[in-house]
This record gives C-alpha cells, sequence and structure tokens, in this order.
C-alpha cells in the first residue's frame, strides 16, 4: 500500500537522521586534533594511540567482555533448562517462581541496584567481579527464558513424544531433538542479555567494587568529571562493535530460513 | 508395567531437576535481596554506618517530607512529560513504518536497531557535545541569529527533557510497530469510503486497533524514566533531583539505607500501581514489544 503524500516518509527519514546525529558527532570528534571539541582543528589519529597506550581502559574492555560473557552464559544454561523445565512440571509454586524471575526486566534498574548492593553487603560478599557476575545474571535470564518460553510455545510436541516412544532417553531427547530446536530463541536470548550486560550502567554502579572497572563505568565516571577526545576515540570503536554485532545478528536470524528445509520443522515456527 | 512406572517417576525427577538452578537462583538472588529491601526500609538508621535491628516507620515518614516529596513530584513530571513527548514523536513514527513495503520495513528496523544497540552513553555524549556552551547548537543559534549570545543548554531542564526522550523513543516506535503490523489498512479504507474523516477513520479504527501497542509503550517508557538518574545526572548536573538521584545519594553519600530502601520501595509501588492500571486498561497480560 502506497502512501497518500509523502510526508510520512520524510517525517520518518528525518527522525532517522536526528537519531544519528549524537552519534556521527561523537565519531567525528575522535578525530578532531584539538583537545576541545568546540573546535575543529584538523584531522588526527592521535587520540586513538592514545587510547592503545591507556591500560586502565583494556583492563576495563576486558572485565567487561569477561562479565558479559559469564553472565549471558549462565543466563543461557538457568534460562534454558528451567523454561524448559517449566513446562514439564506441575509444582504450586511455578507462576510465582516465573513472576519473581522475569521481575529484573520489569522493575526500574535503579531499584535493583539498590538491592543488590544492600544484599550483598548484608551477605558479607566482597563487591567485584563475583557481585556485578550475580547481578548481572539475575537481569540476564529473563530474556533467555522468555525467548526460549515463546519458543517452546510454537514447537511441535510430537517429535519429542515419538523419540521417547522409540525408547530414547529424555536426556537423549533433550540433546538431540529439544535443544537443536530451542537454539535460535537460547542464541538471540543471550546475545540479547550480553548487549545488556556490556551496555549497563545503573547495576554496576551499586554492585562494583573500588577496583572493578568496567567500560561503561569508566566511561560514565568521564562524563561527568570531563571528558578527553579518548573517550570519543572509544566510543567510535565500540560503535564499530555495535555494527559489527548488528550485522551478526542480523545473520543468525536469517540461518533458520534456509534450514527449513526439512518438512518436519514447519510447524516449528520461526 | 511397574519398570515403565519406574521410568516415568524417574523421568519426573530429572525434570524437577531442570528447574533446579532457576528456582535456586531466583528465591536467592531476585525474592532475597527484594524482601531485604522491605525489612530494611523498616530499620533504624545507625549512628554513622549500617543499620539497627529497630523496627520504625520514621524513614516513610520522611518521605512525606515536603523536600522529598517534591523530588518524587519532579520525576513524576519529568516522567509524564518525557512519556507524552515520546507519544508524540514515536506513535506516527510507528505507524507510518507500518505502512511501508517489506523492503523498507526490513531497512527501517536495521537503521533504527543501530542506535538502540549503541550504548546509551555514547548517546549521551553526543547531546553533550551538541549542548555545551559553545557547542553545535549553540553555534547553530547564533548563526541564524536565533540568540546574540552564547546559550547554556547542557545542565538544564530542557536537555533532561531531550536525553529522556531519545533514550526511550525506540521502545514506542517498536511497540506501536508490532501493534500497527497488524492492522488491517483496508478497514481504514473502508472507514474513508463509508464517509468518514481521515481524522475520524484514524480515531475509530487506527487508534483504536494500535492502542495496545501505544499502551505497552506507555509502559516501557514511563517505568524505566523514573529510574534513569544517569541522564539527569549527566545532562542535568545537580539541577535536576529525580527519586533515581535521590537513591543513589542516600545510598553512596549519606549513607542512610533505610532511607534508600523506604524509597526505593515506594518508587516500586508507584511503578506497580501504574503496570497495575496499564494491565486494568488493555486487559493484556504480556507487555508486546517487549521481546
Amino acid at each position: 500500500m502506497k502512501n497518500r503524500t509523502k510526508l510520512p516518509n520524510v517525517y520518518l527519514g528525518v527522525l532517522l537522521f536526528l537519531m544519528y546525529v549524537p552519534i556521527f558527532l561523537v565519531i567525528l570528534y575522535s578525530f578532531n586534533e584539538s583537545k576541545l571539541s568546540s573546535v575543529w582543528s584538523g584531522f588526527s589519529l592521535k587520540w586513538y594511540t592514545e587510547l592503545f597506550r591507556d591500560r586502565a581502559i583494556f583492563e576495563a574492555l576486558g572485565n567487561t567482555l569477561i562479565l558479559g560473557v559469564i553472565s549471558s552464559l549462565s543466563a543461557g544454561v538457568i534460562g534454558t533448562l528451567g523454561a524448559f523445565g517449566m513446562t514439564k512440571v506441575n509444582f504450586k509454586t511455578k507462576s510465582a517462581v516465573e513472576y519473581v524471575s522475569t521481575l529484573p526486566i520489569m522493575i526500574p534498574e535503579i531499584i535493583l541496584g539498590m538491592v543488590f548492593m544492600a544484599f550483598f553487603s548484608l551477605l558479607g560478599l566482597p563487591f567485584g567481579m563475583t557481585t556485578l557476575i550475580l547481578a548481572h545474571t539475575a537481569f540476564c535470564i529473563p530474556y533467555v527464558y522468555m525467548l526460549v518460553k515463546a519458543r517452546l510455545v510454537g514447537m511441535d510436541k510430537s517429535l519429542a513424544e515419538a523419540a521417547l516412544d522409540l525408547g530414547a532417553s529424555p536426556l537423549r531427547v533433550f540433546f538431540d531433538i529439544t535443544l537443536p530446536l530451542l537454539l535460535p530463541a537460547i542464541v538471540s536470548g543471550m546475545l540479547l542479555a550480553f548487549a545488556m550486560s556490556i551496555d549497563d550502567v545503573i547495576i554496576s554502579v551499586f554492585v562494583t567494587g573500588v577496583n572493578t572497572n568496567t567500560l561503561p563505568l569508566k566511561i560514565y565516571t568521564q562524563l561527568k568529571t570531563g571528558v578527553t577526545p579518548k573517550i570519543n576515540a572509544l566510543c567510535t570503536l565500540m560503535f564499530a562493535a555495535t555494527l559489527l554485532l548488528c550485522g551478526f545478528a542480523a545473520f543468525l536470524g536469517r540461518t533458520p530460513k534456509h534450514k527449513k528445509q526439512e518438512p518436519e520443522s514447519g510447524r516449528a515456527g520461526r | 508395567m511397574s519398570g515403565n512406572r519406574e521410568k516415568k517417576k524417574r523421568r519426573l525427577r530429572g525434570e524437577a531437576l531442570t528447574v533446579l538452578p532457576l528456582y535456586v537462583f531466583t528465591l536467592l538472588f531476585v525474592l532475597g535481596p527484594i524482601v531485604y529491601m522491605i525489612v530494611l526500609s523498616f530499620l533504624t538508621r545507625a549512628e554513622t554506618w549500617g543499620v539497627l535491628p529497630e523496627f520504625t516507620l520514621q524513614n516513610y515518614k520522611n518521605i512525606a517530607e515536603p523536600v522529598y516529596l517534591e523530588t518524587f513530584w519532579e520525576s513524576i513530571k519529568l516522567a509524564l512529560t518525557s512519556t507524552v513527548l515520546v507519544i508524540l514523536i514515536g506513535y506516527p513514527f510507528g505507524y507510518f513504518m507500518a505502512k511501508l513495503t517489506a523492503k523498507w520495513k526490513k531497512r527501517t528496523m536495521m537503521l533504527l536497531m543501530i542506535p538502540f544497540w549503541t550504548s546509551s552513553l555514547i548517546r549521551l555524549y553526543g547531546w553533550i557535545i551538541i549542548f555545551r556552551a559553545g557547542g553545535i547548537l549553540d553555534k547553530l543559534l547564533m548563526a541564524l541569529h536565533v540568540t546574540e549570545k552564547s546559550v547554556k543548554i547542557l545542565y538544564t531542564y530542557p536537555a533532561v527533557v531531550v536525553g529522556m526522550v531519545y533514550a526511550l523513543l525506540p521502545f514506542m516506535i517498536f511497540a506501536v510497530y508490532s501493534s500497527a503490523e497488524k492492522l488491517d489498512f483496508s478497514l481504514v479504507e473502508a472507514a474513508r469510503d463509508l464517509g468518514a474523516s481521515p481524522m475520524k477513520a484514524f480515531l475509530t479504527v487506527s487508534l483504536k486497533l494500535t492502542l495496545p501497542g501505544l499502551l505497552s509503550g506507555v509502559v516501557l517508557t514511563f517505568v524505566p524514566s523514573m529510574g534513569l538518574f544517569f541522564i539527569a545526572d549527566i545532562l542535568g548536573g545537580n539541577k535536576v533531583v529525580l527519586v533515581g538521584n535521590l537513591i543513589q545519594e542516600q545510598l553512596m553519600k549519606t549513607h542512610n539505607w533505610p532511607f534508600a530502601a523506604a524509597l526505593s520501595v515506594a518508587l516500586l509501588a508507584l511503578t506497580s500501581l501504574f503496570m497495575f492500571l496499564y494491565r486494568k486498561l488493555s486487559g493484556v497480560k504480556d507487555l508486546e514489544g517487549l521481546v
């Protein structure tokens, strides 16, 4: 269907453009010779060289990645097993636990941060990587859980039943049939969780220790106290990484379509 | 026969085992902290550091003090302002997007995803560059002779509003789009053919059918906007104090944890009330466009 006028398309275009302006400005000024972002004094790559000399930033990057990988992996295991098991068991507490487990992405992040900070200090846990991983895992689980659950609902149960009838052990059925069918949902849930983890500021502010910095925390403190174009360079590289990740996600989202050659996966849905 | 039953029993035990990690983690690290927050909000603050196990309602009484009530009111006002602006800007976007051809829908979605996945801090930093004195906007305004002197927009209320709207807009767009995409536009055409004005056709058909998307967009905007303290922190300086900033200050600077807990409980109650209203209004349980 065609729009009667061009106006809606102009609106879409202008708004999309405006969304990119702040990002492009950050990128542009990463190549600025001058330290002040109000003056443009020529093209330079010196902020990138300075960035690569900064060991604290590499350490923060390492922490961010370790945190993101461990949290999304644990969320992947706990969330997938949980979503799968919840369809099988018949506990009275089922819906209550399900509700509580999705709370971390339902309530304002600041409350979650506050709650974790108070609770971890009650337990006497040392603030740092351990507390960060626990907090991040908590808000990563719902993403995996919800996506896997949605996929389970649309899945053909007869395959697993047939395998069971033919004498396969439940464990084998899970690994040979259920898991491969769930894989796209698990992977996209974990990617989503990973993206949320490496971008998180609010919760990390509360649960990190004095000596543990993540990249978002480092940028946050710099933005508050005063930035150098080194941060622009860092942001530009992070944006490039985002582009790669988006491309990768789009590529992953495409693969199941090609795989739909097998006739039996017809009802598996997207 | 009995072997079969034995097998089934073992299978059930295996299945119970799969939910065990979720149960343990949820009870220990989600429910536990939340319960502790509620308990903490009724405890007494120790002189210098820590908490005394004495029951009190003082923390809640403190919230009723004019200074703190005003902070709550400010936060609600900012959240409402941002939400209204997000609706006004985001709704048409999602709606028009649903009318695009399949190819352009995909392209627009991709173009939306990239800034959405970009770190919110990078995007905030861009706004600092635009807003600061002697920044882009300043120069633009002076070149257009709108103002003679340099204006400082950074660290003002409008700057915070822009930051909020910018951060939350994608949620509204996705929610409205997912709802508008299912809309059968021939219904709108039919209404028009039967003599309804474009306005009436929109209000009675399009808006009504996309209302679930709009409502979930409102929840997805309003709830987080109550807690995005870092936007107010970075773009508002110390001028804009929200409940989020207050909680952070009470935790990290004043070390009055029971009061911070009471503030969090109040904020949680406020957002829960909002979610409850949303559920009543829309009659759906799952938030559309969330995943």
